[in-house]
């Protein structure tokens, strides 16, 4: 994942019209800045669009997108899918709960991994997948979640 | 002229690790001792196949499968007479792959898909590619939306509704500022010919949305796709820029005078957000809540202004009725439901992938003769239609012809064409659960019954699943099913039980056994089944005793163990690890 910094969210509230439609592309720049839409992100956006924050805290909690906590460097989207749920993706959330000690929605001590569980990444004939941030893992099972998430552990310490 | 050698990178060949072929290949290329040319192109369906390569050497074309980074460089060293690059060989040139998944295809939508370059203009042109927006601006808008009408194309976003009629309807608004969205919002958890399309040949999408813009008088049109779909975005940004500089899109587009530009709205995860005009909403900038209707979007959608909206599939149907005419994709197809279908085959199925087949098709046919039926030993039981809003229609009726009133009168719903096959390890209650847990969770929380009544309902099921049902749940479970669909206000709540109630009715004995026998025939349930171990196949290793959280496993090394009942928490962490196939659940 290309971690933008917060100069680019400085920029996107430059560039923007401050229009309502413009709120959710902002908290959109917001997340890619920082992983997450701080409290500080909220306001910013509210003082630009002059949509109040009460609102857009609203807007924030009705998108699945959009998380008001850090996420870790490695972002598990593990896919809970029709075609992933028939073909055991609840044993691969017990894989990762096992392997990472965090459930879902959660983000491990050394923001490394963050578990979320999504709906339908579409990739359902290689079912059951998880995405590592924006690579998709296909036709998973247990133990080649685990051999992964060691695998990631590695190279993430030796870098 | 060199040879050819053509990736499939769409996101299902990205995660089988086609992105590891490509890059040994293009390693190949800059070494520059073989005579090869590498490129890239979208999902041709065969998903269950994947990684695919297609070798194009002069006229000839042959494709591969499962193809590794080493197999890839043997292609490109052209050492396909090699026995063990032979074995991989899928199909040549554009007749049959050895399995007969595309025997019975009728490729409209997909045509593209899987054949040109995503990223090439030039191979879109070649393919007769922005010729119908070319006839189309040589049209009165009136005789396009005649043409439209004459194909008797239906949304196939799911809804059904006759995509000529809503143009008109668009059309016959007073001129001004118009709107045309793309609903590329593909949410329902098992379908994803959209993402497919978008990835494959964007620039169909983008034709079709000029073709409708024209046709109605609208000047903008809006994307709006889900964020889920990073590959399709970025495929889709490039395809406006490109369309842009050649003057497909923009001012004055190919000198008609017409103007139209298309942007992208990114969504920010909400299935609800599929909605019409919960999407607008999106679009405005708020949370994604259906309103009442009418007005109608296309006399008030986005901004208040008329709106047309159709999905992507739909779209992308439209360059093929332009060119071929109404009549010709009229005459595919039952009486109401024309032209063809696309149809994401996922499950319990062998060859999973994407299937594009004349509407009239039984489903039986898809499943098994295109889809190779289900796995070996095993029962074919049911298909799940049309993803948390559809229903389960089982296997005794699949020999009935696809087509949306069929469908309908079975209690499914053709959405947007995801068919999950269940087989006989599939529990129809837990099923049922699953997909009201999504909805439940899914429901945007405005009308009472869908808020509370789903969320009661899933309570049931859970309870049932757990071996706690009551006998007058399935009652309960009709009775609140029935009042959600009534009083929910769009199509989310209407259709959230349906899962339910398929299942209620044709899979009664399973909900009935669950209740009253504490039993899940399809050993299934992890609260009503046990956990075994095959002393037969156990060889000891004692992997399966290590991993138990409980110390429920007990036995010597090298001799088989067995699983102390009382202690079990049936977590399922054993049958995970154990490498002999030795427990199974009865």
């Amino acid at each position: 994942m290309t971690q933008q910094t917060g100069s680019f969210f400085a920029r996107a509230l430059w560039m923007t019209e401050g229009r309502q439609a413009d709120v959710i592309p902002l908290l959109q720049a917001a997340q890619e800045a920082y992983g997450y839409v701080p409290e500080r992100a909220m306001e910013e956006i509210a003082g630009v669009t002059g949509v109040p924050v009460s609102e857009i805290y609203g807007i924030v909690t009705f998108y699945k997108q959009f998380r008001l906590t850090p996420r870790g460097k490695y972002v598990l989207k593990l896919c809970d899918g029709t075609a992933c749920h028939v073909n055991g993706s609840p044993d691969l959330e017990m894989a990762v709960e096992d392997a990472l000690k965090i459930k879902r929605g959660e983000t491990d001590a050394d923001l490394l991994f963050t578990l979320e569980v999504v709906n339908c990444v579409g990739c359902c004939s290689l079912a059951p997948v998880i995405m590592v941030n924006d690579e998709t893992h296909g036709t998973l099972t247990p133990r080649k979640v685990t051999t992964l998430l060691k695998k990631i552990r590695t190279e993430a310490k030796a870098s | 002229m060199s040879r050819q050698l053509v990736v499939g990178t769409a996101t299902c060949g990205v995660a089988a690790g086609a992105s590891r072929v490509l890059a040994r290949l293009q390693q190949v290329v800059a070494d520059g001792k073989l005579d090869v040319e590498v490129t890239e192109t979208g999902c041709i369906g065969l998903c269950y196949r994947e990684p695919l390569l297609e070798v194009r050497d002069g006229g000839a074309r042959r494709l591969y499968a499962d193809v590794t980074p080493e197999l890839a460089e043997k292609l490109a060293r052209g050492e396909e007479s090699d026995p063990s690059v032979a074995a991989h060989l899928l199909r040549t040139g554009d007749g049959d792959d050895v399995d007969g998944t595309l025997r019975h295809q009728k490729r409209i939508v997909l045509s593209r898909c899987g054949s040109i370059d995503p990223g090439s203009l030039p191979q879109y042109l070649e393919t007769r590619g922005y010729q119908a927006l070319r006839k189309a601006l040589g049209m009165k808008p009136a005789d396009v939306i005649e043409e439209v009408l004459k194909s008797g194309l239906r949304g196939r976003g799911g809804g059904g509704f006759p995509t000529g009629k809503k143009w008109q309807f668009v059309a016959a608004q007073p001129p001004g500022e118009k709107y045309v969205i793309c609903n590329a919002d593909e949410g329902d958890p098992g379908a994803f010919m959209d993402r497919s399309v978008l990835e494959g040949d964007p620039f169909s999408v983008l034709e079709g949305m000029a073709i409708c813009g024209y046709a109605v008088g609208a000047n903008h049109g809006v994307i709006y796709c889900r964020a889920e779909y990073p590959k399709a975005l970025v495929r889709l940004r490039a395809a406006i820029r490109m369309a842009e500089e050649a003057g497909y899109l923009g001012a004055n587009i190919l000198g008609s005078g017409f103007s139209f530009d298309i942007h992208i709205k990114e969504g920010a995860g909400a299935f609800v957000c599929g909605e019409e005009t919960a999407l607008m909403a999106s679009i405005e900038g708020r949370r994604g809540m259906p309103r009442f209707r009418p007005p109608f979007p296309a006399v008030s959608g986005l901004w208040g202004r008329p709106t047309n909206i159709n999905n992507v599939e739909t779209f992308a149907n439209l360059w093929w009725i332009l060119l071929e005419g109404g009549a010709a994709f009229a005459a595919m197809g039952t009486e109401r439901s024309k032209g063809t279908k696309v149809f994401a085959l996922a499950g319990k199925v062998r060859r999973g992938g994407l299937v594009e087949v004349p509407m009239g098709m039984p489903i039986r046919q898809l499943v098994t003769e295109i889809g190779g039926g289900v796995g070996e030993g095993r029962t074919f039981k049911a298909v799940q239609l049309g993803g948390p809003s559809g229903g389960c229609i089982p296997a005794a009726m699949c020999d009935l012809p696809i087509d949306y009133e069929n469908i309908t009168a079975t209690g499914a719903i053709m959405g947007s064409g995801g068919l999950v096959v269940m087989d006989d390890t599939t529990c129809m209650v837990e099923v049922a659960r699953y997909f009201l847990s999504f909805t439940q969770a899914e429901s945007c929380g405005k009308c009472t019954f869908c808020r509370i009544g789903t969320k009661r309902m899933l309570e049931i099921l859970e309870r049932i699943t757990a071996g706690q049902g009551e006998p007058e749940d399935i009652d309960r479970l009709l009775d609140l099913g029935q009042k959600v669909k009534q009083s929910s206000l769009c199509g989310l709540g209407q259709t959230a039980p349906n899962p339910v109630l398929t299942t209620v009715q044709y899979f009664r004995e399973e909900y009935e056994a669950h209740i009253r026998e504490k039993r899940c025939p399809a050993h299934s349930c992890n609260a009503l089944v046990q956990y075994v171990i095959l002393s037969d196949r156990c060889n000891g290793c004692t992997l399966c005793s290590k991993a138990c959280p409980s110390g429920a496993i007990v036995g010597e090394r090298k001799k088989p163990h067995e699983i102390v009942l009382e202690k079990c928490i049936k977590c399922g962490r054993c049958i995970a690890t154990c490498n002999q196939g030795a427990i199974a659940k009865v």
